[in-house]
């Protein structure tokens, strides 16, 4: 299957790889809403690496693309992150170098069905068709002056539903690169999706979710019901 | 048929199995040139696309891992840098105390697939091949367990030698698997012994996402996992399959202190 992504890049030479990486309760909101329950089993603790999972290719999907919410679930969750896009092969990158690593920044729209335990892999509530709205196009890293301090807003039907920033952040974009890159290296077009906020904002079918981060435009998408 | 794509003389090359004059396992390119098997560079034998991994898929593994009875397939995902090929080499990080193997069978989706029901799957696999699908214990937690640094460390999935047309194996879920470390037996399973079987893992997968060809399932492993140190050899076979070869080597190899 060929990857067929409705992103346009803007700064050629560069494309997406096709993978995404999702990263679990980066956000300080995300953590704080499981409360006492992080140090419960079957946590037993606050995550010390990164937690990771991948956004793969069939989940895929572009600015004005409608993903289907599955018979059987009545809302999926809306998860705005600031995306970095790769703009180099990045092994070991340490911290103070890691914005040279970055072609450029995207929204990642990181739906999920809802499930209530982090303790396996979601892959079947995170991986379905159409799971990963991109877009609306690359931003080139130099005209981010600081990736640290934007705004994310999400508007259900218009209505301002989330506001957070990447300020509060747990690790931060350039920390999350060094310690993910310890152990594997994200090639030119990898995206890695810093986290989302919580709570989650929700949509039905019907509804529409629109993401807008601070000088990277805006990125919308309709849900519709999945046909018998 | 089995295909593998290795790297000689400066270009990449399709090759098949060709048993040298001497006896020895050797390799044919599509270009004719008949090859020792160790003067080639192995990639994996097939462009990789999705790469869907299964924990505790065999009965007898959850109970060595002291785990109970699962609601559902465990599955996660692998992305493409942590692939390597036959007779590739694998980083074992210093200090961690349990780093093992994982020989497991590789099923190649060739067709796409979406809503597939069980007695349809298999129509949708291109073939088989062998993976070892290494795991460092120490650096689990309970957060989307395993989680990537565990499962997705550069280097720690080898897929080869071959990619072994479906056609040519007459049961996936009748091989048997067996591991040798330095030589030595150390794991051995069936598929037979899948909790999940192949088709059953189709028809799971594809209820809620698209597989398109090129994916790959990583099916899971059978009891007998043992840490393994820099400097050992471990060689995964399958009926049918081959023999995957990989050399664990240390920190140093990589330029780490």
């Amino acid at each position: 299957m060929p990857l067929t992504l409705a992103v346009s890049m803007e700064q050629p030479p560069w494309r997406l790889s096709g993978t995404v990486y999702g990263t679990l309760l980066n956000h300080r909101s995300a953590l704080a809403a499981l409360a006492a329950a992080v140090d419960e089993p079957p946590y037993c603790g606050a995550p010390r690496a990164p937690v990771l999972y991948i956004k793969p290719r069939n989940t895929l999907a572009g600015d004005g693309d409608s993903v289907t919410v599955p018979a059987g679930v009545a809302e999926l969750e809306i998860g705005a992150c600031l995306g970095l896009v790769i703009g180099r092969s990045a092994c070991r990158v340490s911290e103070a170098r890691a914005f040279e690593y970055l072609a450029g920044y995207l929204i990642v729209n990181d739906v999920s069905v809802p499930h209530p335990s982090y303790y396996r892999p979601a892959v079947r509530c995170k991986a379905r068709d159409g799971f990963c709205p991109l877009g609306p196009h690359l931003t080139a890293a130099a005209a981010v002056a600081d990736p640290d301090a934007l705004a994310i807003r999400v508007y259900i039907d218009g209505r301002l539903c989330q506001s957070a920033s990447t300020a509060d952040l747990i690790r931060p974009a350039a920390r999350l690169l060094a310690d993910v890159t310890e152990f594997m290296t994200l090639a030119p077009g990898d995206v890695l999706a810093l986290g989302a906020a919580a709570p989650a904002p929700r949509v039905r079918a019907g509804q529409r979710a629109r993401i807008e981060i601070d000088g990277l435009g805006s990125l919308s998408n309709a849900f519709a019901g999945e046909r018998a | 048929m089995k295909r593998g794509r290795v790297a000689y003389a400066g270009a990449l090359h399709a090759a098949e199995p060709q048993a040298l004059s001497d006896g020895h396992a050797g390799v044919r390119l599509a270009d004719g040139r008949v090859l020792a098997e160790a003067d080639v560079v192995w990639l994996p034998p097939f462009e990789a696309g999705t790469i869907i991994a299964l924990g505790l898929n065999y009965a007898d593994h959850a109970k060595e891992l002291a785990l109970g009875a699962q609601a559902e397939p465990l599955v996660f995902l692998k992305g493409p840098g942590t692939l390597i090929g036959h007779r590739g080499l694998t980083r074992r990080p210093a200090g961690a105390k349990f780093m093992h193997y994982e020989c497991e069978l590789a099923v190649v989706i060739g067709r796409t697939a979406r809503g597939v029901r069980r007695d349809q799957a298999l129509g949708h696999v291109a073939g088989y091949c062998i993976a070892n699908d290494y795991a460092v214990r120490d650096y689990l937690e309970n957060w989307y367990r395993p989680n990537l640094r565990v499962k997705n460390r550069d280097g720690g999935t080898v897929l080869g030698p071959w990619l072994v047309d479906a056609a040519d194996v007459a049961d996936p879920g009748e091989l048997g698997l067996r591991t040798f470390v330095n030589g030595r037996l150390t794991q051995q399973g069936n598929t037979r012994d899948l909790i999940t079987d192949v088709a059953s893992l189709i028809e799971y997968l594809s209820s809620f996402m698209t597989l398109a060809p090129g994916d790959v399932l990583l099916t899971g492993t059978p009891e007998g996992v043992i840490n393994v140190e820099a400097g050992d050899e471990v060689a995964c076979e399958i009926d049918g399959l081959g023999r995957l070869v990989n050399t664990l080597v240390a920190d140093s190899a990589f330029g780490r202190d």
